[in-house]
């Protein structure tokens, strides 16, 4: 058998002042960080704007590329390259232009100068030909049974379809989206010199291919962040019902403020490590939410089979042996979980970055807010509960009255009995 | 075997053939490797991120269709009133939802009364004009707004789907977005670029056809004015002609302005049906014919008997197509010119059959997710699921041996199930849903740990094989049911109040938890016991 403790026999609750005095540490770099250097960073999808996101064939210029912006107006817009471990050299830049004017412009015109600014830089000009780069399967086809190369004239149609559709998806599988010259495209099955010359006769190639066109309205913005924060709050509420339900309102409050504690520090560190809320982020904290309390809930478990059984035992003791109990699962199952989101964080893609980044904070965090916050709390509630006690101020409600022989006053969890 | 145990083996064999059947065996049963795979792109459905596409979200102006309502009103109120012979000073629209009538005179009060009762009184409310003498405030009651808050979303959700549809692209989606009643989503998968989309969902559709009054065009509105003496002949309107920008020759894109007869003889709400076809006179161009319906072409063909020689202006979208001389009496069809390429025609076309929109719309979000990107998300996605997938599965063989081979077991038949389900239910797989995916194998391994470790702790407390691992699961039982219980809890709140990827994620993640109480309980119990009863019975489980 192969086992990472045995038998561990820590004194955690002793170390709760500890605990707590580095999340309160934790807390305050994180937020310090957000109220000193202009609150939470929001993504496109909760300020609104345009996000174009622009894969080049070769190392794009950005000076060049500002400059090209600035032309269109877009002066102030943020250009950022975009790369990961399993893709080093994606040549791939995101501009981002803020929302300009409330009024009833149209939504797509910070688009639209996007893209005159890289055809003027970059694009195809005077040729009058379309761009192979951005050309859809059905334009293609459409363009393909119109030339008509392989003379074929009855059944073209579906042909040239299935033509069109195996080069698009060289162009968007093998090539990542840009061809730096058509020629590549006779590798391609039924690419004959035919096709290739029909091809070469209607398109060009532009360096670039749009891979992305975010456009959110400023209205919508606030009201999905409205909404984001109402479904947190809605999803916390259903979980301290469940758990006041299940065990005893001071568990359910204690693990609701042990994972909103996990929330906060994660937004603090987003913002320390500059990554942007968006909406896909806010599903990363609602399943660290879900991970956290579920982490909490196996140790609670724990604590409410041992007080029945251990109830001689003071109460923090009790704490203690669950916490250590169910510490190698607790390993386990973190490390794993860790593990195959640092998985995602590492080789996911650009679009799960963030995601993925409140997750692997999220774990260890909502892990460690489990025996740090979650518990200490019960024990320090139990222990100025108990004082109470102490000093004849009556019962606590929904527990039974035992026989303390050691005299500590402890309040044991209702549960299975 | 004991017969519980045979019983139970068989159930979970039904189950993995039921959800193989689910992922490879519809909606044709395959019998080649290529129709089981056809099968499956077919079943699991891939959401826009990762298959590209384009997501607009566009709000529908009701209040438009409001004060239009409010407008109506104040005409038909006006003739109503002159037709009784009440006589008012002002019958004026204040806002979107009120119009104010005054002074009537008080011996035709009650007159008046009577008239908007019998006429308005469904949608109207009449009240005296708050710190005014003698004068009425007409207010639209909220039961009217909301119903027509109600028919214009109809209205414009079928408009928009007939438009959509008739452009033949690949399962589109058209559907009302979000609690707030105005918002219409449209997804459009596989089509990269929405120009074409929006100007076909834009479109008003408003087709005109008006006689000329004057034969000459003017380069501008002020030549047109100055020709007729600065004063507009009565009933008469001036109307820009349309400027061709996709020919880029310098003679053609000289304006026109037309002075037409302000009141159409046909409009779209008249036409039976509207085609494209290629431009018999002008090889490479296009033309829309259209046909009149019965009711339209009886007054249609005295009408241009009367005229004939005269111009009739095609007016589409308040510009004038084109503006043919009328040759011969015609009855029931008619075709507009206006060097249209195929696809312009055809989405021309089909604007006009659709009808008109009751009310502007206007774009709150567009997403469009080029091809190459949503490849890339596949590659990464799937990528980063199969290797923590073996990571994990390598971990746990590697500590729990043998049980770990459980496990591991257990893991695949909860993915199996969680694609099944997907299939079934027709869900979307997006990223966020392979986000939930992995997830699902973390708390997968989570119950399978929290199992192995009880069994662990109760053989460690002296019990044997069989003892230990029926305490173990009874143990774990209730801890894993609470945990899955508060995640579902959760997940069940991001369904029901979350949009797009947070529903996706939401969905994955509960089907993923349904199953894991299923695999980690029950059929990884079944395994140990069966395990169980081949071996010896004072033997160390491999644990």
């Amino acid at each position: 058998m192969i086992e990472i403790f045995k038998q561990p026999n820590l004194d955690w609750m002793g170390k709760a002042k500890f605990f707590f005095t580095l999340s309160g540490l934790l807390l305050l770099i994180g937020w310090s960080a957000i109220f000193l250097k202009g609150g939470i960073k929001y993504g496109i999808d909760f300020r609104g704007g345009t996000n174009v996101d622009v894969r080049f064939a070769h190392p794009p210029n950005v000076d060049q590329l500002r400059a090209s912006l600035q032309r269109q107006g877009l002066g102030n817009s943020e250009i950022q390259g975009v790369s990961d471990i399993a893709n080093p050299n994606s040549n791939e830049v995101l501009i981002f232009v803020e929302q300009v004017g409330q009024g009833d412009q149209a939504l797509d015109e910070s688009k639209a100068k996007v893209l005159t600014a890289l055809d003027a830089t970059y694009g195809v000009e005077g040729t009058g030909k379309a761009d192979f780069n951005a050309v859809t399967p059905s334009a293609l086809a459409n363009a393909l049974s119109q030339k008509d190369p392989l003379g074929l004239s009855v059944n073209a149609g579906d042909k040239y379809q299935q033509i069109a559709k195996n080069l698009l998806t060289f162009r968007d599988t093998d090539k990542n989206g840009v061809l730096s010259s058509l020629d590549e495209l006779s590798k391609v099955e039924g690419a004959t010199p035919a096709v290739l010359s029909a091809i070469k006769d209607t398109y060009s190639l532009a360096p670039f291919t749009i891979r992305n066109v975010e456009i959110v309205g400023p209205k919508v913005g606030g009201e999905l962040r409205n909404q984001a924060i109402r479904v947190t709050l809605y999803a916390l509420a259903g979980m301290l019902l469940y758990i006041a339900f299940r065990f005893e309102w001071v568990y359910g409050a204690a693990a609701v403020i042990a994972v909103f504690h996990d929330v906060l520090i994660t937004l603090g560190l987003f913002k320390v490590f500059g990554f942007e809320i968006s909406l896909t982020v806010i599903a990363a904290l609602l399943t660290l939410v879900g991970y956290s309390m579920n982490d909490t809930i196996v140790i609670f478990d724990r604590i409410r089979e041992n007080s029945r059984l251990l109830r001689k035992e003071p109460f923090a003791d009790v704490v203690n042996k669950s916490i250590n109990q169910t510490l190698s699962r607790t390993i386990l199952t973190s490390g794993l979980t860790f593990l195959t989101v640092l998985v995602l964080f590492l080789m996911g893609g650009q679009v799960l970055r963030a995601f993925s980044f409140a997750l692997v904070v999220g774990i260890v965090v909502g892990t460690y807010s489990s025996f740090g916050i979650a518990a200490p709390l019960v024990v320090a509630w139990n222990r100025w509960r108990g004082q109470g006690v102490a000093a004849g101020t009556g019962t606590a409600a929904g527990n039974r009255p035992k026989g303390n022989g050691s005299g500590q006053p402890r309040l044991a969890p209702a549960g299975r009995r | 075997m004991n017969p519980n145990l045979k019983w139970k083996a068989s159930f979970i064999l039904g189950v993995i053939l039921i959800c193989i059947f689910f992922i490879f065996g519809l909606p044709t049963f395959p019998t080649s490797l290529a129709q089981i795979k056809d099968n499956f792109t077919r079943q699991i459905k891939l959401g826009l991120d990762l298959q590209g596409g384009t997501h607009l979200i566009l709000q529908v102006q009701v209040q438009e269709a409001i004060a239009q309502e409010t407008d109506q009103t104040v005409d038909r109120l006006t003739t109503q009133m002159r037709t009784k012979g009440i006589r008012y000073d002002e019958v004026r629209r204040v806002d979107d939802t009120h119009i104010v009538v005054r002074n009537v005179p008080s011996d035709q009060v009650s007159q008046f009364r009577d008239l908007v009762h019998d006429q308005f009184e469904l949608n109207w409310e009449l009240s005296s004009a708050p710190g005014e003498v003698n004068a009425s405030l007409l207010t639209l009651r909220p039961s009217a707004i909301s119903r027509i808050q109600e028919t214009t979303m109809s209205q414009s959700l079928e408009t928009i789907e007939r438009r959509i549809n008739a452009l033949g692209l690949t399962e589109p989606t058209i559907q009302p977005h979000g609690r707030k009643e105005n918002e219409i989503l449209v997804q459009l998968p596989g089509e990269g670029d929405p120009a074409r989309a929006k100007q076909v969902i834009q479109a008003g559709g408003q087709l005109e056809l008006k006689l000329v009054e004057d034969p000459n065009p003017y380069p501008s509105e002020a030549a047109a004015l100055a020709a007729h003496g600065g004063i507009l002949p009565p009933g008469t309107e001036i109307v820009r002609g349309r400027n061709d920008t996709r020919t880029q020759d310098s003679q053609n894109s000289a304006e026109n302005w037309y002075v037409l007869s302000r009141t159409p003889v046909v409009t779209g709400r008249d036409l039976r049906s509207a085609t494209e076809s290629r431009n018999t006179e002008m090889p490479g161009q296009w033309q829309i014919n259209f046909v009149l319906s019965g009711e339209a072409a009886r007054r249609f063909g005295p009408f241009t008997e009367q005229n004939r020689g005269r111009q009739m202006a095609i007016v589409l979208e308040k510009k004038v197509y084109s503006a043919p001389v009328i040759q011969s009496r015609i009855e029931d069809s008619g075709r507009i010119d206006g060097n249209f390429s195929q696809e312009s025609a055809h989405d021309l076309a089909l604007v006009l059959r659709a009808g008109a929109l009751p009310a502007s719309i206007k774009y709150l979000e567009e997403r469009t997710v080029g091809p190459s990107l949503g490849a890339d998300s596949i590659r990464h996605g799937v990528r980063a699921s199969i290797l923590s997938l073996l990571v994990v599965m390598v971990f746990m063989v590697f500590y729990y041996r043998l049980s770990g081979v459980n496990a591991v077991l257990a893991l695949i038949l909860n993915l199996v199930i969680l694609l099944a389900a997907l299939a079934m239910f027709g869900a979307v797989l997006t990223l966020p849903g392979i986000a939930g995916v992995i997830l699902t194998i973390g708390m997968g391994v989570d119950s399978n740990v929290l199992v192995f470790e009880r069994i662990r702790e109760e053989s460690r407390n002296g019990k044997s094989s069989s003892a230990a691992v029926e305490a173990g699961f009874s143990k774990a039982f209730l801890t894993i049911i609470d945990t899955h219980v508060t995640t579902v809890v959760s997940a069940f709140f991001l369904f029901i109040f979350g949009t797009g990827p947070i529903r996706g994620f939401a969905v994955t993640l509960t089907i993923g938890l349904i199953a894991n109480v299923f695999t980690a309980i029950f059929v990884s119990k079944t395994i140990f016991q069966y395990h169980l009863t081949k071996m010896d019975r004072q033997a160390e489980i491999s644990i």
